[in-house]
């Protein structure tokens, strides 16, 4: 088989990607959708951890921070989650469409 | 040190992640896409480990398999209905969802190989037992601003979920 | 391919780290076994302890004194019949314990018996080990929920919310250690275990004593946070029969109850392994620079020898007190069998070539020991704390301490 390049990676990453797109696109399950979007942060570290193996460490560094701040969206967007579940019954993006026309 | 099987050892690792990455867009059950996500999360911090990065593999793990889902798994435990699995699972846009998905994953395509001269195919490995230390230090040096920065976003952050949570402010 | 097995014997180091696959297994089998005859010690220990704290005598009739009542118990276990709640989700109830397993038996793999006794030697190994100790909450977590009944879901949320908690006072006591190592003659601290107990060897101090008392503290408070985190007395409210009908596990019978029990039992010798590395010195002997020079080295390596002659005479004691009926004949020659079998291995430990290389193995496992008969103390001693309790333990004394701790040791490193 070839040997893994860097490019190997770069594929994956692309791959993890499209898939958080279609599933934040496509379910209507909110913390379904919330977990489509860690895929998506997971793509992009991957992509910047295979490429800081190129071009230093700086992407390592990136990736850290990259994880810190998906810990703290993850917080904020459960809280709001429960919080619209309190008032409405549904965990369903569909029907969160009060101010709809 | 030689690395052992490296070939195999990737393929296997990225079949799991993009393997839980379809488990994850496509069960009905979210408890069952919570657990292939922090299936696909342990087999990139393996990804990490043999792309010489093992301090970003070992917070990866402490931080989003260990942390991050079970939040997760706790929300999914409190908010959990049952009829929810028994409705439609995807919306009415999900075709245009998927095409335009497609579109994204062509272009990365083209991409990748329009640039592929720019990514050079065999590297030395470099040293990892010192990756944390190097880490440390660009971390607490060049990046000291964006670490503080960091800090009061998770400050912001833990008083934000505090907030949305309660009953009554 | 005999060359492949060989040439590692001649090398210096572990075999992870000498990619040597061949020899990782060997020693993953060696962990493997150790650990589960000590899960199993760790059963009897416990039962005949907390029998002999309450004044009473324990197991004595399976074997003699109950030494094969674990054997009894694994058969009955192993024999019960596998109740699946019905409305259950079958693959998550069928998880949960194995996520437990993997995680508590994961850490083995850099837990350092001595300066190359480990199977691996990570760079990174003190992140490692809390981080796949920290998946055992998930573990926890769907074992409740996947029993689809409520004192199983109450039990898992209370369990897993109280090992959330008390890992980030342990991470910050952890931290407050590897601090220390960096105070050693080439200025860089480690993360790596063998690491962190070649630091103490070099700086002639075991961590506990560094810059008295806060190395003491920071143990202290390490101590404390890992009874709170394997769910143990006096941290036990949601395991316990009678406040929540054995919490998360109440569902599970026969083998999967087992299993969690195993689960348990390692994470407990794997979080005292790491007070031990931390802290304790490792595989190091007592006393390695003050009582120093061969005859003091001569006097420490005989005393694994008289550890286990001592067990035997326990053994013979008992053989003498047996009652002297016929009904007892095949308990008391067991007992004498066990006792000479004890006796053997001491004698055994006093022949120069194996005194020489299980020294740092039985010092390390020793420690270890030591912290596993202080869980059965606990156990016995402490009162349990009401939930509410042990979460302001948790987070409002122990947390706030340990960072200052944390603070108090980067500055004394930094001045002194």
């Amino acid at each position: 088989m070839v040997p893994v390049t860097t490019l190997h990676y770069l594929v994956t990453a692309a791959a993890l990607f499209v898939l958080g797109v279609i599933g934040v696109l496509t379910r209507r399950n909110v913390v379904i959708v919330l977990m489509s979007i860690e895929l998506i942060l997971n793509a992009v570290n991957l992509n910047l951890v295979a490429f800081s193996r190129i071009w230093g460490l700086h992407g390592q560094v990136f990736a850290i921070f990259v994880i810190t701040d998906a810990a703290a969206e993850a917080a904020v967007g459960l809280g709001i989650l429960i919080a619209f579940f309190r008032n409405k019954e549904t965990i369903n993006v569909d029907e969160v469409d009060l101010l709809k026309w | 040190m030689e690395p052992v099987a490296t070939t195999f050892f990737f393929y296997f690792l990225s079949g799991l992640t993009l393997l839980s990455g379809v488990l994850v867009i496509t069960r009905k059950n979210a408890v069952h896409s919570a657990l292939a996500l922090i299936l696909g999360l342990l087999a990139q911090a393996g990804l990490y480990l043999m792309l010489y990065a093992p301090f970003v593999a070992g917070v990866q793990i402490i931080l989003y398999a260990g942390g991050i889902m079970v939040l997760f798994l706790f929300v999914i435990m409190l908010v959990n209905i049952e009829r929810a699995q028994k409705e439609e699972q995807f919306n009415k846009q999900w075709l245009i969802g998927i095409l335009s998905a497609g579109a994204l994953g062509a272009l990365f395509v083209l991409v990748y190989t329009k640039g592929s001269s720019l990514f050079p195919t065999a590297m030395a490995a470099p040293v990892e037992s010192n990756n944390t230390q190097q880490v440390g230090e660009l971390l607490y040096g060049q990046y000291m601003f964006a670490f503080e920065i960091a800090s009061l976003l998770l400050l912001v952050a833990i008083i934000g979920a505090v907030v949305m949570a309660k009953r009554r402010i | 391919m005999l060359d492949y097995v060989t040439s590692y014997l001649g090398m210096n180091t572990t075999p992870g780290q000498a990619g040597n696959v061949f020899w990782a297994l060997v020693y993953i089998f060696v962990v493997f076994g150790g650990v589960s005859v000590a899960v199993i010690a760790m059963n009897w220990l416990e039962r005949k302890a907390l029998a002999h704290f309450q004044i009473r005598l324990g197991p004595m009739r399976v074997g003699p004194h109950g030494l094969l009542q674990p054997i009894a118990d694994a058969v009955k276990l192993l024999t019960k019949e596998d109740i699946v709640p019905s409305e259950a989700d079958r693959f998550v109830f069928w998880i949960a314990p194995l996520i437990i397993l993997c995680a508590s038996f994961t850490v083995y793999i850099v837990i350092p018996f001595g300066p190359t006794h480990a199977i691996t030697d990570l760079n990174i190994g003190i992140l490692f080990m809390l981080g796949v100790s920290s998946l055992s909450v998930l573990g926890v977590v769907m074992a409740g929920w996947a029993s689809n009944s409520h004192y199983p879901l109450i039990g898992s949320l209370r369990s897993s919310a109280q090992m959330i908690s008390y890992e980030i006072a342990m991470g910050m006591a952890v931290v407050s250690a590897i601090l220390m190592t960096s105070l050693n003659k080439s200025g860089t601290g480690t993360l790596s275990m063998i690491g962190i107990v070649e630091a103490q060897q070099q700086q002639q101090v075991w961590f506990l004593f560094k810059f008295f008392p806060l190395g003491f503290i920071a143990f202290a408070i390490f101590a404390i946070a890992m009874v709170a985190e394997t769910n143990r007395a006096p941290f036990d409210l949601p395991e316990a029969e009678s406040e929540l009908t054995a919490g998360f596990h109440t569902e599970y019978s026969g083998l999967r109850w087992s299993l969690f029990m195993l689960g348990e039992y390692t994470a407990m010798i794997a979080v005292s392994s790491i007070a031990v590395t931390l802290w304790l010195g490792g595989w190091l002997r007592p006393f390695p620079n003050t009582l120093t020079g061969p005859a003091w080295d001569l006097v420490f390596s005989l005393i694994p020898g008289f550890t286990f002659l001592a067990l035997a005479a326990i053994a013979f004691v008992g053989v003498i007190r047996m009652p002297k009926h016929p009904y007892f004949r095949i308990q008391t020659a067991g007992l004498a069998a066990f006792g000479a079998g004890l006796g053997v291995i001491g004698l055994l430990l006093f022949l120069p070539p194996v005194r020489d290389r299980i020294q740092d193995i039985f010092w390390f496992i020793a420690k270890v020991a030591v912290f596993m008969y202080l869980y059965i103390w606990y156990r016995a001693t402490f009162p349990r704390y009401r939930f509410d309790q042990l979460m302001k333990v948790g987070w409002k004394v122990l947390l706030p301490i340990a960072i200052g701790v944390l603070i108090l040791t980067a500055i004394l490193g930094v001045v002194l």
